[in-house]
């Protein structure tokens, strides 16, 4: 069953998705309904914690710093987890993880793949790229398979299936898992999925994970979780595939003390998840008796798809320190219309709106940036400090000088605009003259309204998207200027 | 002007001011903000403190303004700035950080409800300052307004790039307004006031919007 994936390549522009999203009240209600709770989850776990500031705080020193020495870092990893018996491989870009990724799953002699929940292998469209091969992957984690059987498409990086609500999730299941009778209580789903999943726990040789963390020091993998999927992920099949972006290294074991504390709260607003999988190489004494203690074969895939790039972007790098928590989408009030969809990516939100055309090395997605309103939500719960309207205004300028260069940029409306109001707000004498103009200007769409105060219900080009469902008032016959003159001259 | 006037102070206006430089910067055109900074600070170089009705604005000034003046890389400008930002002030911030104000001696018999401007609320951190102008204005019936943390959806160039969205954002707003049964709608920054206003008249609701500056420049029987 494949499904099409989020692609920035090929998405519509985010007004336009985000318009189509709007009419989907369904939709926008389960949204509302979801970020609501989590929110409310995660501000009562937050507030219990007296140094959650400097939780923060750490956590953004924590990864600035290992931002600022990567190659090491990833170097020092490499190392230690083949040491410890796991074969580390390193992927420029998508295609050459992909194909990574399918050769490996060949090489263990399954054509069929158990998943743990993972953005990174979402990135990538890992999924289809299987299924090409002959492979066939099962999604464990719950929102995942619900995605999954839906043939539908994450719309949020820790809930993926959060604009779904139960009868709808209760409909595929039926579909999916012929099972006409099945009730929509929690206990119903996950009874359901439960059955589903088991068989294919107990018999899969093969899985394929992604990384919360990799641990430079000890050489060590972490990924947290709720159900339970995972650590069947990491301990049932004879074969594990790791695949993690570059940027999730931390330098020592004992910076889990800090993510550990900030993650969950953000994330879905738990004190603590429910499994921490920790897990360093494979275990070669246990493998030779016989008696093997979880997968004989690890490999991680260590993957760059446009990071580097990124990190060499002064501005932009704080990108990179992101966890993915998913707290900024919860918070965001775009997001909160929307729903992920309309970022055409899987990374969707504020994070979404800088990470995404990031990754895209600014050649698409551009319009993600201006997605926002600058509300500072993002900022505000961030747990590692990512300053997301500062990055998403360098962003925005990126894309000005895109579109404002060469010929081209001489007939761009907006920037034509943009600098005529520069060169008015440059001089008073212009900006009078503007006040002057530009009351005669709107004369002719100025209608009174019952109070006989005027205004204008309709404008044309780039500005009539503030009048389909605003109305300006006119500009006042005396401006603040005059005022203060008048009063000077009449001394009171 | 009036409130100032009223304790005491002279107000000046430079009659050179024109826009702090927030609408090109924030919409990705950098270069063109950059003289803007070097008018601002030419403008209001001398002034003891600059009071400026507009969170976003003073947002903008706090935010970027130091790394802008970096950028242009004039060692007497940078300096400039520095000494000059100190003595910026949001209106409101004006009374109750500078002046230890609350009680300016206001009259507003009027339903009001108090919308908190994402700027001032995160970016200065105005905390419930405005609040407490507000509860000492006599003959005022204050009410709290339901997601008062939530962004109207104005955004400068947002409310026409993505006028959907924002229309959606400011939708919920105004529902929460309509919701206080207030007369009027106030806050600390005229942008967010003119996207609210634009919709509760596009209604036809009755419901106007008020800068803080108006509610506190309120007085027996001059009193609106």
């Amino acid at each position: 069953m494949s499904r099409g994936g989020l692609d920035p390549k090929t998405a519509p522009t985010f007004p336009m998705a985000a318009k189509a999203m709007l009419g989907d009240a369904q939709l926008r209600k389960n949204v509302r309904h979801a970020t609501d709770v989590i929110q409310g989850k995660r501000a009562r776990v937050v507030g219990e914690m007296p140094d959650w500031q400097e939780l923060r705080e750490a956590g953004k020193q924590i990864r600035r710093h290992t931002m600022e020495y990567l190659d090491f870092y990833l170097e020092e990893f490499e190392a230690n987890c083949t040491r410890a018996g796991g074969v580390v491989h390193w992927a420029r870009d998508a295609e050459e993880a992909r194909r990574i990724v399918v050769e490996l799953v060949k090489a263990s002699g399954s054509d069929e793949v158990i998943k743990i929940k993972s953005m990174t292998t979402e990135e990538i469209q890992l999924n289809p790229a299987l299924e090409a091969a002959g492979i066939h992957p099962y999604e464990t984690d719950l929102a995942e398979l619900i995605i999954q059987l839906g043939e539908d498409r994450p719309s949020h990086i820790v809930v993926p299936a959060l604009h779904k609500n139960r009868q709808e999730i209760r409909e595929i299941f039926q579909r999916e898992m012929n099972l006409p009778e099945l009730g929509d209580r929690p206990q119903d789903l996950a009874d359901a999925a439960r059955m589903f999943l088991r068989e294919k726990f107990l018999r899969v040789k093969t899985a394929v994970s992604g990384a919360n963390f990799l641990i430079a020091e000890t050489g060590g993998v972490c990924v947290v979780e709720s159900e339970g999927n995972g650590r069947m992920c990491l301990t049932l099949p004879e074969t594990l595939i790791t695949i993690a972006g570059i940027d999730k290294v931390l330098p020592r074991f004992q910076d889990l003390e800090v993510m550990l504390q900030l993650l969950p709260r953000s994330a879905t607003g738990e004190r603590m998840n429910p499994y921490n999988s920790i897990w360093t190489g494979v275990d070669a004494a246990s493998a030779d008796d016989g008696l093997r203690d979880g997968p004989g074969v690890f490999h991680v895939v260590l993957m760059d798809n446009a990071r580097t790039e990124i990190l060499a972007d002064e501005e932009g790098r704080q990108t990179l320190n992101c966890i993915r928590c998913g707290a900024c989408q919860n918070a965001c009030p775009v997001y909160r219309q929307t729903g992920g969809h309309a970022y055409g990516s899987v990374y969707a939100g504020p994070i979404g709106a800088i990470l995404t055309p990031q990754l895209q090395e600014m050649h698409h997605a551009q319009s993600l940036p201006y997605a926002s309103s600058l509300c500072g939500a993002c900022y505000e719960v961030c747990p590692v400090k990512i300053n997301i309207p500062e990055v998403l205004i360098h962003l925005r300028n990126k894309v000005v000088k895109q579109n404002t260069a060469g010929v081209a940029g001489l007939f761009d409306v907006e920037a034509g605009a943009m600098k005529a109001m520069a060169m008015i707000f440059r001089s008073e004498r212009r900006f009078r003259a503007t006040q002057r103009l530009g009351r005669m200007a709107e004369r002719p769409l100025v209608r009174k309204d019952e109070r006989g105060q005027g205004w204008i219900g309709w404008l044309p080009g780039l500005l009539g998207g503030w009048t389909q469902a605003r109305d300006l008032e006119e500009m006042p016959k005396e401006t603040f200027r005059d005022w203060w003159e008048r009063r000077g001259r009449d001394g009171n | 002007m009036r409130v100032l006037e009223r304790l005491g102070h002279t107000v000046e206006f430079p009659r050179g001011q024109t826009c702090c430089g927030q609408m090109h910067y924030n919409t990705g055109y950098q270069a063109e903000a950059m003289p803007l900074l070097e008018r601002f600070v030419a403008q209001f170089r001398g002034a003891e403190a600059v009071v400026v009705p507009s969170s976003s604005c003073v947002a903008m000034m706090r935010d970027h303004y130091p790394k802008m003046a970096v950028a242009i890389g004039r060692a007497e400008l940078i300096a400039e700035v520095d000494a000059l930002l100190p003595r910026v002030f949001e209106f409101s911030e004006f009374l109750t950080k500078r002046l230890g104000l609350e009680d300016v001696g206001a009259y507003y018999p009027h339903r009001v409800t108090y919308h908190a401007s994402c700027h001032g609320l995160r970016n200065l951190l105005l905390g419930d300052g405005p609040m407490r102008l507000l509860k000492a204005v006599r003959g005022i019936d204050l009410v709290e307004l339901q997601g008062l943390e939530q962004c109207c959806g104005f955004g400068g160039t947002f409310a026409v790039k993505n006028a959907d969205v924002s229309s959606a954002m400011l939708a919920e707003k105004t529902t929460a307004v309509l919701n206080t049964k207030a007369e009027a709608c106030t806050a600390c920054d005229n942008s967010c006031l003119m996207h609210i206003q634009g919709a509760l008249h596009r209604q036809r609701t009755g419901v106007k919007t008020v800068h803080l500056a108006e509610i506190l420049a309120g007085e027996d029987g001059v009193g609106r």
